[in-house]
């Protein structure tokens, strides 16, 4: 039996009184690419924030290629962190840094070896060596997610995140965003977890889809099932309809 | 509230902020002592702490210190005492003038930048980006600037010294009819080597609280453009008032007995 790449079991975790994630369950194989969908608020990024151990879960286990990693610290946490690549929602790249300073940023070796490296992951998300001395201050939205892209798979890790990658972006750009994401996922052969509440990036990206609601995973399944799933919250959301069993927050 | 609850809860509100803040101090420090450094983060901040931050400490310590002679001389003239003006304008600049309000100076311009440049780095997710890229950000972010701060604020403040016993030399001899060259050697004959060490204690005590509480409230800033604005104002307030604090216990230590 595989063991999957990322196991969650019982994840919990509460800020003061509110309780945003109630005991999530789910796994991620090897090579897969998995897309979590859910509204605003309910918990996406929590999750990848505590499998990446820049947050603390109250409860539960997470098992990375079967290792137990909650509660590591110093070496042992930089070990488990270099496994990972994350895209952070606004890209978050170093504003005082030129691109290939930001693309390079994780690798080692001279800055020549460094800047190379740095072209070679750019042309990889379609950005030319003329981006590589400007600072991300001077890029379009969409090129900065490019070179954020780029940083997160300059050193080759086996799982990246991307957290809501098409954010902000407009339709074109983000469907480009995604066709990315889809191809450097097959052609590096990692394992992608994804979340989303873009509806196109799902279909583009997505071998498999989980929804998290109610700090639980309520559903799970292969993309091609999503449509035809019978869970009325799931319905709900990947219709856009604003009657349903989910409920603003604050909404009477 | 009970009152007696309400200052109970204060209390201990404060003593939490002081665990918190000491226990950052303590993290950064100790990154001081472990490699990896970062000597390029070094020496960018020397640059735009000290370097970046020379004119507006120049001509602070400049027009402070020619105000100083012109009221030491209209105060000493009520008792026939106007030619104390050089020897006490270098003790009133070197021991007190000079560091102080260089440290304020810089407290404005350093503490309130590296609050809101760390601040935006949380809000923004540079902080959990440098993580997630295996870069600790007390070793990139803050021990470089605390360090900096430390070794710079005493540069600062010699040049802030000289300039602020500058401009009383020049208001003296262009204004108050003071002999350049006697006003010059009465100067150099009432400066003494503890003015000189208390002056550069000062500054570095006065460097490591302004790099401390930028770095302290910008990484520790929440809740996006208006969360930052208040560390921003947080730093500042707070840094003056450890500066004035330090300054004056610093000044019971050295000049008090």
């Amino acid at each position: 039996m595989t063991i999957p790449r990322i196991q969650l079991a019982g994840l919990a975790k509460r800020f003061g009184s509110r309780q945003v994630l109630a005991g999530v369950d789910l796994a991620v194989m090897p090579g897969e690419s998995l897309v979590i969908i859910g509204g605003s608020g309910t918990g996406k990024s929590v999750t990848l924030k505590i499998i990446l151990g820049l947050i603390a879960p109250d409860s539960g286990s997470i098992k990375v290629d079967g290792h137990e990693v909650v509660g590591l610290k110093g070496a042992a946490l930089d070990a488990h962190r270099a496994r990972f690549g994350m895209l952070f929602q606004g890209g978050a790249l170093f504003d005082s840094l030129p691109v290939w300073r930001n693309v390079s940023f994780a690798l080692e070796g001279s800055a020549a070896s460094r800047r190379a490296a740095a072209i070679d992951n750019l042309a990889r998300v379609g950005l030319g060596p003329e981006v590589a001395d400007l600072k991300p201050s001077e890029l379009s939205g969409g090129m900065q997610k490019r070179v954020a892209l780029a940083r997160a798979i300059a050193p080759r890790p086996p799982i990246i995140f991307f957290d809501e990658p098409t954010a902000g972006l407009d339709p074109i750009t983000a469907a480009v965003i995604n066709d990315l994401i889809r191809e450097l996922a097959t052609q590096l052969k990692i394992t992608a977890l994804t979340i989303t509440h873009d509806m196109h990036s799902v279909r583009t990206v997505a071998d498999r889809v989980a929804m998290l609601h109610g700090g639980v995973i309520i559903w799970q399944g292969p993309l091609a099932s999503l449509d035809g799933c019978d869970n009325p919250y799931v319905r709900q959301f990947i219709t856009g309809s604003a009657h349903g069993p989910i409920q603003m927050p604050g909404a009477r | 509230m009970n009152p007696l609850v309400a200052i109970g809860a204060s209390v201990l509100a404060g003593f939490a902020a002081i665990g918190r803040v000491a226990r950052f101090a303590g993290t950064a420090l100790l990154r001081l002592l472990q490699p990896p450094w970062y000597p390029a983060q070094w020496f960018n901040q020397m640059l735009v702490i000290g370097w970046l931050s020379l004119p507006v400490v120049g001509l602070t310590a400049i027009f402070t210190g020619s105000a100083l002679a012109q009221q030491i001389f209209i105060g000493g003239s009520r008792f026939n005492a106007a030619s104390t003006v050089p020897a006490v304008t270098v003790i009133g600049v070197v021991r007190e003038l000079g560091p102080v309000l260089g440290g304020l100076m810089v407290a404005g311009r350093v503490a309130s930048a590296m609050a809101a440049e760390l601040g935006t780095m949380r809000v923004t997710e540079q902080i959990d980006a440098l993580v997630t890229l295996r870069t600790d950000p007390f070793r990139w972010l803050v021990a470089p600037r605390i360090l900096a701060a430390v070794l710079v604020m005493p540069v600062l403040v010699l040049v802030s010294n000289a300039l602020g016993v500058m401009g009383g030399w020049l208001l003296a001899t262009q204004r108050l009819g003071f002999n350049s060259a006697q006003y010059l050697a009465t100067t150099a004959r009432y400066l003494e080597a503890d003015d000189v060490i208390s002056s550069l204690v000062k500054s570095a005590v006065f460097g490591f609280f302004i790099a401390l509480m930028g770095c302290y409230h910008g990484y520790r800033s929440g809740g996006g453009a208006a969360g930052v604005g208040k560390a921003t104002t947080n730093a500042v307030v707070s840094s003056f008032i450890l500066i004035l604090l330090a300054n004056l216990v610093i000044t019971v230590i050295v000049f008090g007995s």
